[in-house]
């Protein structure tokens, strides 16, 4: 198999394979913190932390030390303990060095843990046999293309505030389910842009 | 062979959770931060049920706004004198007891109200209106349909036979989670001290509200004329009674040709 170049793989991660818009994965922040810009860059950035640390770590800790023992079926719960130890970690980083962050992501920082789009990514990683610095450039591209839909939802979201939005559409939750399709639909055609293989 | 994956898998596994555990220990030590520890025991102090009747997320989030922001020591509507008295000890602020309120049910349709159609689907009230209006011919009436029952977190409310909802006052600790749940904003908060009660809310005209109600305000101002304090106005077709300058003398309820006049 020919190697993938590590520019391929960072635009596969950005927009083909766009984690939010077209893998659906880890949606519950892509409504919940994109009320302002603000939010959604910060939790981005600790989305595109979380995401190079464990594709880094979960990288050392499945070639070196469950493959040679043959525990790849430990694979799962090995890197979703990775997972939640780091955002553990950028939680403690966050509520010292930005509190003002802390307090607007809430709720939403821990749940990252349980944010599948990290586990996908890093999962993703394994089964394409992706090497270090693959693993680790599909990892920033994840958090990159993950950064790039929050960022696009969040402004979207912060002018529909002060437009009139038919009544049908309605406004909140309801209106952002509706930009979240458009939005998707938009994304899908990235496929025929850059050939996948 | 068996034996050693189930031996590796454990260890691994082990030494992965205590890896972990030591490097986010020294972690929590490295980037510690220094909260007021009054804080702490405020929400200690608060009943921690985290309803959200304070308009804070949570106790932990009322008891920072009680010591960092200044919010009123009383601020837990659960808790109640007993709490607010312990806090205003804690911070050195005097309390004065508030008397306690209750929600109360302002509809006396019910059954002598017609009702328009069942309704069998989610979450009673509001999706039913959400779907096809009023479930009763008034449109400002109890539905019945049990949206406050549900908000309520103590078990204090519950829907009696005659299709209200009926307030256990021993187990209402005055959240107000019922007040903002009901879309027809019939329920109230109620001082004990206030003693006559309008238990209708109908702003339609008279004609309009006897067709589809028997116990409904016709707006025919008896009420009105005959309250020797002046507390009662009727406005767009409903009595009104200020509180603040009713007796509690039960006048206006004798001349209610409707009888929705309440006197407790």
């Amino acid at each position: 198999m020919v190697e993938k170049a590590l520019f391929t793989i960072l635009l596969e991660g950005v927009f083909i394979k766009n984690f939010l818009l077209i893998q659906f994965l880890g949606l519950c922040s892509f409504v919940g913190v994109t009320k302002d810009v603000k939010s959604a860059g910060g939790m981005s950035g600790a989305v595109i932390f979380v995401m190079a640390m464990a594709a880094t770590v979960s990288f050392a800790l499945y070639n070196f030390v469950l493959v040679p023992l043959k525990l790849e079926f430990l694979r799962t719960i090995a890197f979703i303990v990775v997972i939640a130890a780091l955002v553990q970690l950028v939680e403690f980083i966050v509520r010292k060095h930005v509190p003002a962050l802390y307090r607007s992501l809430g709720i939403y920082l821990p749940l990252i843990t349980t944010n599948c789009a990290v586990l996908g990514a890093v999962l993703l990683n394994v089964m394409n046999d992706y090497s270090f610095t693959q693993s680790v450039t599909f990892g920033v591209a994840a958090g990159l293309g993950y950064t790039v839909a929050m960022l696009l939802m969040a402004a979207i979201r912060e002018r529909s505030n002060i437009v009139s939005v038919p009544k049908a559409v309605g406004r909140g939750v309801t209106y952002a389910f509706f930009v979240a399709t458009i939005m998707s639909m938009s994304f899908v055609n990235f496929f025929g842009v850059i050939p996948l293989e | 062979m068996s034996d050693g994956v189930l031996i590796n898998s454990v260890a691994v596994l082990a030494g992965l959770g205590l890896a972990v555990g030591v490097m986010l220990i020294i972690a929590s030590k490295v980037f510690k931060v220094d909260s007021n520890p009054l804080i702490d025991e405020v929400a200690e102090l608060l009943p921690g049920a985290n309803c959200g009747g304070c308009g804070y997320a949570g106790c932990a989030s009322c008891a920072e706004a009680i010591v960092e922001n200044g919010a009123p020591v009383n601020s837990c509507p659960v808790g109640g004198f007993d709490t607010a008295k312990a806090i205003g000890a804690l911070l050195g602020q005097e309390v004065s007891e508030s008397e306690p309120e209750y929600p109360f049910v302002r509809c006396n349709g019910g059954k002598s109200c017609v009702t328009l159609y069942d309704y069998e689907g989610v979450d009673g009230c509001k999706a039913a209106l959400m779907l096809c209006d009023s479930r009763k011919g008034c449109t400002y009436g109890c539905m019945g349909l049990g949206t406050c029952v549900r908000a309520c977190q103590f078990d204090a409310l519950s829907m009696g036979e005659d299709g209200f909802p009926h307030v256990n006052k021993n187990l209402c600790t005055s959240c107000g989670n019922c007040i903002a749940a009901c879309p027809n904003e019939i329920l109230t908060f109620a001082k004990e001290s206030e003693k006559v009660h309008v238990l209708c809310r109908s702003h339609d005209k008279g004609k309009v509200v006897k067709s589809v109600c028997e116990n409904g305000c016709i707006g025919c101002k008896k009420c009105e004329k005959e309250c020797p304090e002046g507390a009662i106005k009727v406005t767009n077709f409903l009595a009104e009674i200020d509180q603040e300058k009713c007796t509690g003398c039960g006048a206006c309820a004798a001349v209610c040709p409707q009888g929705i006049i309440e006197v407790r």
